[in-house]
């Protein structure tokens, strides 16, 4: 009777031994991963204890260079055309005051609003903003009414006019739907900046600063308290999450 | 004796000019398929339309049909709400065409869509902050409200209806065409657009084109049955078109001067009335000449009074010149570039700081007729199946078939 009870016993400290080399084989390698990977799972979603945000520096940001558009289009799988039916997501802009002729030079994208009309109008809310500012367009719901494209203050988005082909697989477009800047969000989802940012720094023009503006320690929040900032229209009270300095 | 009177076309036995009309409708409405087939499958590149002008010709006659389908209904509201035993007799065929225009002006709007396939995401999903999402359930409810409305003036049993659901219909009509102002009205970065009196301005504007569609509809009935309109009938929509077309100018005159009192809307304004080339030749000529001032003159000239053919060429100019006021609001607001700097030139890749240019397609000529080819070809066989004359010109037709 004994000797039966210490064999089911073993029996059973095997089962458990065996048991837990499994889990551990299984479960090892995925954690292992998600400590190297630093990255939110997908069901995470965003939170709004971040809100991202850019501050771009108009007199660092040198005439002529093309950087941040031309790393916008590899990143994002766009042709880099310029024809009016070719969507840009972020265009150097120049300005020239008409009474001064002081000439400004600058990266416009969406400016992720915190109250952004696009996102107002849009019939059926494909249009949106994630938690932590970034705003996006659900490609799955999108209809292609342009509707968004009257709203968007800032001539930020973009209809995409035929069939497309060759697309990064981590940036889904489509015929037929509207797009625009998603601030590199599936790079800003692995910790990184945007593309336009990144290569804007390897220039050496450090004219973008990209960053959460909810983080006091950020450099973004650091930098925004120590120099004056202009939001594109700021008479319409939207609360932009691209700032700029020196216009 | 019913059997020899002519209530409508399929009684009257004119087969030939019905089929005539239907295959002439058909054939239009052919090459709309073709266009909306042929871009859906290349996309929007074959139009004219491009990322600075978003919205075309395609929402050009559409928006006019939408507007000038609520307004047409004004004829059966008088006559149900205000009581007045002449409209009252042209309530049934006003309903139809409420019906029918906006079934014309819908299906522009879908087939023009980027994503016309995910129509049924507009039905499921809606944003209720979206003036757009309120629309479409303005469409909708108007849909079923007329619907009822045609019903209460057809069926007896339903008439203890007839007066509450034409008080609905006329509020739901308002409340319809102030959110079809407002889809311009509540853009708040363009300059073009941004304005309330938007909402008031399409519900007069409905008024005129309604009523210009109306005139139209009617005068090819009466040829149709060989009868002519009565000269108290005639003196009565005449003088209602020269009201509303002067309250749509009116309004039009407000809204600019208006603008003109703000000095960050003088560019635009001047743009508009002076510097925009083609949007300037269709306010001035389109607009306020074709469409508010010789009809005026005609309507008021002497012998508008005798002869019906004024008045219908005063519908058909309201109607040319509500065209030109949509491709004016409508292209026109977008061509002028946004001011995202105030007080600098701008200039860029995206054509900021430019005029835009449009130019349409062939393919959106096509796409665009469609609206106009679905309209007719419903309210052709609807006619001719059922009994839509005006009550008046069946008594006179009965009167005629009893002098014979």
């Amino acid at each position: 009777m004994s000797e039966s009870m210490n064999s089911k016993l073993e029996n059973r400290r095997d089962f458990l031994k065996a048991s837990a080399l499994v889990a551990g084989v299984a479960v090892g390698p995925g954690v292992l991963f998600y400590g190297i990977a630093h990255s939110r799972s997908p069901e995470e979603g965003a939170s709004s204890k971040q809100r991202w945000g850019m501050l771009i520096d108009t007199t660092k940001c040198a005439v002529g260079c093309n950087d941040c558009v031309t790393a916008c289009n590899t990143e994002n799988g766009l042709s880099g055309k310029t024809g009016e039916q070719d969507s840009q997501w972020i265009r150097k802009l120049n300005i020239k005051h008409l009474q001064t002729g002081v000439e400004h030079n600058l990266p416009m994208l969406c400016q992720h609003c915190e109250n952004p009309p696009c996102v107002d109008v849009c019939p059926t809310g494909a249009s949106m903003k994630r938690a932590d500012g970034i705003v996006l367009v659900d490609r799955h719901i999108c209809i292609g009414c342009r509707y968004c494209m009257m709203a968007c203050p800032y001539k930020a988005r973009s209809f995409v006019h035929e069939p497309l082909t060759d697309q990064n697989p981590e940036v889904p477009r489509g015929k037929g739907c509207v797009e625009s800047c998603t601030f590199c969000v599936q790079r800003v989802d692995r910790d990184e900046t945007p593309a336009c940012v990144e290569a804007c720094t390897a220039s050496g023009h450090q004219a973008m600063l990209f960053g959460d503006l909810n983080n006091p320690e950020s450099d973004i929040a650091k930098a925004m308290k120590t120099v004056a900032t202009t939001e594109v229209r700021a008479d319409l009270g939207l609360n932009t999450g691209v700032r700029y300095q020196g216009i | 004796m019913a059997n020899n009177i002519c209530l409508n076309q399929k009684e009257c036995g004119k087969s030939t000019g019905f089929w005539l009309l239907l295959t002439l409708g058909g054939l239009v409405m052919l090459g709309t398929l073709s266009a909306f087939f042929f871009l859906e499958h290349h996309g929007h590149i074959k139009t004219g339309m491009t990322n600075q002008i978003v919205w075309g010709l395609p929402h050009v006659f559409a928006v006019f049909l939408i507007v000038a389908a609520s307004g047409v209904l004004n004829v059966a509201s008088i006559g149900s709400v205000f009581g007045k035993m002449m409209y009252k007799a042209r309530a049934r065929l006003s309903a139809l065409l409420a019906l029918t225009i906006l079934s014309g002006g819908l299906a522009v709007l879908v087939l023009d869509l980027g994503r016309p396939d995910r129509l049924i995401v507009a039905m499921t999903y809606y944003n209720f902050k979206s003036i757009f999402a309120l629309n479409m359930i303005f469409y909708n409810g108007f849909f079923a409200i007329v619907g009822l409305y045609l019903l209460t003036m057809m069926d007896r049993k339903l008439k203890p209806w007839y007066k509450p659901i034409g008080m609905l219909a006329f509020l739901w009509r308002l409340a319809l065409t102030t959110a079809t102002g407002s889809i311009f009205g509540f853009l708040v970065a363009r300059a073009g657009y941004n304005s309330a009196l938007y909402a008031p301005m399409f519900i007069i504007y409905s008024f005129a084109y309604g009523l210009a569609c109306f005139i139209v509809v009617q005068a090819a009935m009466y040829k149709w049955n060989d009868i002519e309109i009565d000269e108290a009938v005639l003196c009565r929509l005449k003088n209602l078109l020269a009201t509303f077309v002067a309250a749509a100018l009116y309004f039009t005159a407000v809204l600019h001067l208006t603008n003109m009192y703000f000095a960050k809307q003088w560019d635009f304004e001047r743009f508009l009335l002076s510097d925009g080339g083609i949007y300037t030749l269709l306010f001035w000529g389109g607009q306020v000449m074709l469409g508010g001032f010789l009809p005026l003159f005609l309507i008021f000239s002497p012998g508008a009074r005798k002869q019906p053919a004024i008045l219908l060429i005063a519908a058909l100019l309201v109607i040319i010149g509500g065209h030109a006021q949509m491709y004016v609001t409508i292209v026109g607001g977008q061509a002028f570039p946004l001011d995202m700097f105030p007080g600098y030139a701008e200039s860029s890749s995206f054509f900021d700081g430019v005029v835009h240019a449009y130019s349409p397609s062939i393919w959106e000529v096509m796409l665009a007729v469609g609206g106009i080819a679905t309209t007719f070809l419903i309210t052709t066989v609807a006619v001719r199946v059922l009994k839509f004359l005006p009550e008046d010109a069946i008594k006179d037709i009965s009167s005629k078939v009893g002098q014979h």
